[in-house]
């Protein structure tokens, strides 16, 4: 009835998770019982469940991301600690829970903290620099979501229900093959990542078909924001990467699931091919993360310089450029495979171009700040922090690209600081910045600038406390994933990364009282104008928050910084533009179809890790009664009257032309 | 204009060096730039033709991807039955003559819509299903003559990479039924409002490409299997 799932699966004998899971499980029926009991339910249900609005979407995305980037940190902390404590000795964490814990952080961290969190920020950001409405299928992208947080939801179901996976964030085989892995483990992590990589997949395609048809007048390919731009860039990876994923994951299923021999040792099965599937999604993955970063770098970076990007045009021909040499570079993950030296030499020198195109990057920001008035505001200190720290991480991944050297490096604890430190200063950073910069345009108030500077300061600390004595370790030889050493060499270093993570709990802890206090003091950091940094795309052409259609008519665009343009136009004539003849706007109604969806993608998931088959028949079936239902409604808009279109524009113009008399000649910020 | 010369040097819009932008560097005026006309957001009917074929593309890279493990594992044949010893190549003609008739009567089909014709879309629709069942009932057929001689996907790497790339192509076209099905009762009930329009040329193009990766299906897996 149950399939593999009986009352032994829950961990009553291992109380860390236990009590972990347990609290999780009260925090979450506490905020549901608030939820209720305070009324909001028909609000939460109305407005965000159900919303179709890619800002709302953004947002949880970005708060999913948060919370799982909280959850992969208490995973890092676990394993610091772990390692502090298990020098010629057993530690605290017995090891087939360290496993999990290792391959639990991978696994949260890229999946369902990172990718939430950038493409949350696209999802917010990409149609207002467009200077359109939404997306092109904006059921489609709330679907996206809430896949994406079905898959988020598996994997915290398995801290206490049953196993995560023990094979670290790859799960290579055989390992993972049911024969080494005969536990659930793998299959949470298979199912959490299929059903979310569909959802991710979708927003690719959502995005592609957004940003190349669907554009403000006048905006050409050229004349689009830089974010715009990495936001394409990843789009198109995702649609070319993701089904390769998809694939991979489908056949270790099978692999697993039904006894075929793709990866396993015998019947002719190969498992590098595996490794060679799965790293020729996962380098794509690399990019696909941070592409949107450095366009989030770009935005901040030229508008606290006061200047046009430099060198835009080659900006955009060097993302492009990576976008696709990101395909030819996978071997670099595995040179001890064996390939030989002229497969290996061809990888390495892919490896060392992929660079320059980066390298390009890094001239055109510092280009941008030589002769602008930099102003240091918190997102432009991420972002100088991250110019600095990226570069250190650049240079050993060249280090790393060249195959000798990988060979003395390979699965070492240098390559975990290398991969740590492009990821943190290339990523975290810049989603960092990116929140502190675009939230007063989604939610009206500015952070709050002295304590988002202090989790700034003390991220960086941080993290140079916790890698660079990474980076020493494993010069030393010191393996990743060690349950437990014996070594007295490596000691001091790893001793150092432990206590360095202090610091990163500093930042985490002044990161929950910076939004405290900013939200307690919003009304003194409340943004009026809807141009808090003095921006120059067009997402800060609005109000913040900005109304459901973003735009009571849809901007004519004449440049490559058309809000800049139509500021500079209103501050040197003194006047804003005439107003236009509003019209009545057709906007996307709320639709729960991603969320049932989620639902029974949650109970279909569930089923096939337990192996609770009528239960996944009883899924599939309502999966595709939902599509029916869906597909058969009748209206699909609504439309917002031309009244309220113009009154709601009028309250954007009247801030905006108070402020022009009342500073003639200035620009703000 | 004096009011505003008096603070154009404050003006912080302008790299005062102007490098990196191309002919605008050169004091080209910004409406020379490239694409300068573009009018706003197509039509949902683009949007959504084209979102579709997006979505297509990463299917056939998933197919790719099958494709791929085929390649590498098609000679892992761990001592069993060889693609020469199972193919039949009747059978894979009747399937190939059915799959290719039905992307024909799904053209039709496109063809009534456009002449706004209920009886004869709905008719090719159906013809073009019973085929697409027929194609499904003769692999089935082949699969399960495979299981009874000992061929199945459990005995060798090369017959896990056979079934897995083929029925990933009959699942495909199992969808693409349930969608048909759903497709003519929309036509019947809602007839050609815009919205299934757009669904009708959606599903026009899945048939088509599930055509296209028969094709090369055919090629890579059944004639080069057969010639080996």
């Amino acid at each position: 009835m149950l399939g593999k799932l009986t009352w032994d699966a829950i961990p009553w004998d291992q109380p860390i998770p236990l009590g972990a899971g347990a609290g999780v499980i009260i925090l979450f029926l506490a905020i549901i019982a608030w939820v209720v009991l305070s009324g909001n339910l028909p609000y939460l249900w109305r407005e965000w469940i159900t919303s179709v609005d890619h800002k709302r979407i953004g947002v949880m995305y970005t708060l999913l991301g948060l919370v799982m980037l909280f959850r992969g940190f208490i995973d890092a902390l676990m394993m610091r600690s772990q390692q502090a404590l298990a020098f010629q000795g057993a530690g605290y964490l017995p090891p087939e829970h360290y496993n999990q814990v290792f391959s639990a952080h991978g696994t949260i961290m890229i999946f369902f903290a990172a990718m939430p969190l950038i493409i949350g920020l696209m999802n917010f950001v990409v149609p207002l620099q467009l200077g359109v409405r939404d997306v092109a299928f904006p059921t489609l992208n709330s679907t996206s979501f809430w896949l994406t947080a079905t898959g988020a939801l598996l994997v915290n179901i398995s801290l206490v229900v049953g196993e995560f996976a023990r094979t670290g964030w790859l799960a290579y085989p055989p390992l993972s093959e049911l024969q080494y892995s005969p536990g659930v483990g793998v299959d949470y992590w298979l199912w959490s990542l299929q059903i979310s990589g569909v959802g991710t997949l979708l927003t690719g395609v959502n995005f592609v078909t957004t940003i190349l048809k669907m554009r403000a007048p006048g905006m050409s390919y050229l004349r689009m924001s830089m974010f715009c731009w990495t936001a394409l860039a990843t789009s198109l990876l995702i649609v070319a990467a993701f089904p390769i994923l998809t694939a991979t994951l489908a056949m270790l299923t099978l692999d697993r699931y039904l006894g075929f021999h793709f990866f396993t040792n015998e019947a002719g099965g190969n498992m590098m091919m595996f490794v060679n599937l799965i790293w020729a999604w996962g380098h794509p993955e690399v990019y696909i993360l941070v592409l949107p970063c450095f366009g989030i770098y770009s935005e901040v970076i030229s508008t606290f310089s006061g200047k046009p990007l430099f060198g835009y045009r080659s900006m955009v021909l060097a993302t492009m450029f990576i976008c696709i040499v990101s395909f030819m570079t996978w071997l670099h993950h595995f040179f001890t495979m064996g390939a030989g030296p002229n497969v290996n030499a061809v990888f390495g020198i892919t490896t060392s171009i992929i660079a320059v195109g980066t390298g390009v990057k890094i001239y055109n920001w510092l280009f941008t700040m030589y002769g602008g008035r930099v102003r240091y505001d918190t997102p432009m200190l991420w972002s100088v922090g991250f110019l600095f720290t990226f570069v250190i991480g650049g240079m050993t991944g060249v280090l790393l690209g060249v195959p000798p050297a990988d060979f003395q490096l390979h699965n070492s604890l240098f390559l975990v600081a290398h991969f740590h430190n492009v990821i943190i200063a290339g990523v975290v950073f810049a989603v960092m910045a990116g929140i502190e910069y675009w939230f007063p345009k989604a939610f009206g108030f500015r952070l709050h600038e002295g304590w988002g500077k202090a989790v700034f300061w003390l991220s960086l600390l941080g993290f140079y406390a916790v890698f660079i004595p990474l980076y020493g370790a494993g010069l030393l030889g010191m393996t990743r994933r060690l349950q437990h050493y014996d070594l007295a060499l490596w000691r001091p270093w790893v001793l150092a990364a432990s206590i360095g993570i202090v610091f990163l709990v500093a930042a985490a802890i002044a990161q929950v009282i910076q939004l405290y206090v900013s939200f307690r003091r919003r009304e003194e950091l409340r943004d009026v104008l809807g141009d808090p940094w003095n921006g120059r795309s067009l997402e800060w052409a609005t109000t913040s928050p900005p109304p459901v259609f973003n735009f009571a008519v849809l901007p004519d665009v004449h440049g490559e910084e058309p809000y800049w343009e139509m500021k500079r136009h209103a501050i040197e004539r003194q006047e804003m533009a005439a107003e236009p003849q509003y019209r009545p706007i057709e906007m996307p109604r709320n639709s729960p179809t991603g969320f049932i969806t989620a639902f029974f993608s949650t109970i279909t998931g569930f089923a096939l890790i337990w192996h609770i088959w009528w239960l996944v028949g009883v899924g599939l079936v309502a999966a595709y009664a939902v599509f029916v239902w869906f597909a058969w409604r009748d209206i699909e808009e609504y439309v917002i009257p031309a009244e309220e279109v113009a009154r709601l524009e009028r309250e954007r113009r009247r801030p905006r032309a108070e402020w022009l008399a009342q500073h003639p000649g200035e620009y703000p910020a | 204009m004096t009011a505003v010369d008096a603070f154009t040097p404050l003006r912080p819009d302008t790299d005062p060096y102007r490098l990196g932008h191309g002919h605008e560097a050169a004091g080209l005026h910004a409406h020379d730039a490239s694409g300068h006309g573009e009018g706003g957001p197509a039509s949902k009917r683009v949007i959504v033709g084209y979102g579709f074929w997006i979505f297509l593309l990463s299917d056939i890279i998933l197919f790719s991807a099958f494709f791929a493990a085929y390649a590498v594992l098609w000679t892992a044949t761990d001592g069993g039955p060889t693609g020469r010893d199972l193919f039949d190549p009747t059978s894979v003609a009747v399937e190939t003559a059915c799959l290719l008739l039905s992307s024909f009567t799904c053209g039709m089909s496109a063809v009534a819509t456009g002449a706004r014709s209920q009886l004869w879309t709905q008719v090719f629709l159906v013809a073009t299903g019973l085929l697409g069942a027929a194609f499904l009932a003769f692999e089935a057929k082949d699969f399960a003559g495979m299981v009874a001689q000992g061929a199945a996907p459990q005995r060798s790497a090369f017959l896990s990479s056979f079934f897995a790339v083929v029925g990933c192509h009959g699942i495909h076209v199992t969808t693409g039924l349930l969608w048909l099905g759903t497709m003519m009762a929309q036509v019947w009930v809602k007839g050609f409002r815009p919205n299934i329009l757009r669904r009708l040329l959606c599903f026009n193009l899945f048939w088509h490409v599930l055509d296209i990766i028969w094709i090369a299906l055919f090629t890579i897996v059944y004639l080069i299997g057969m010639g080996r």
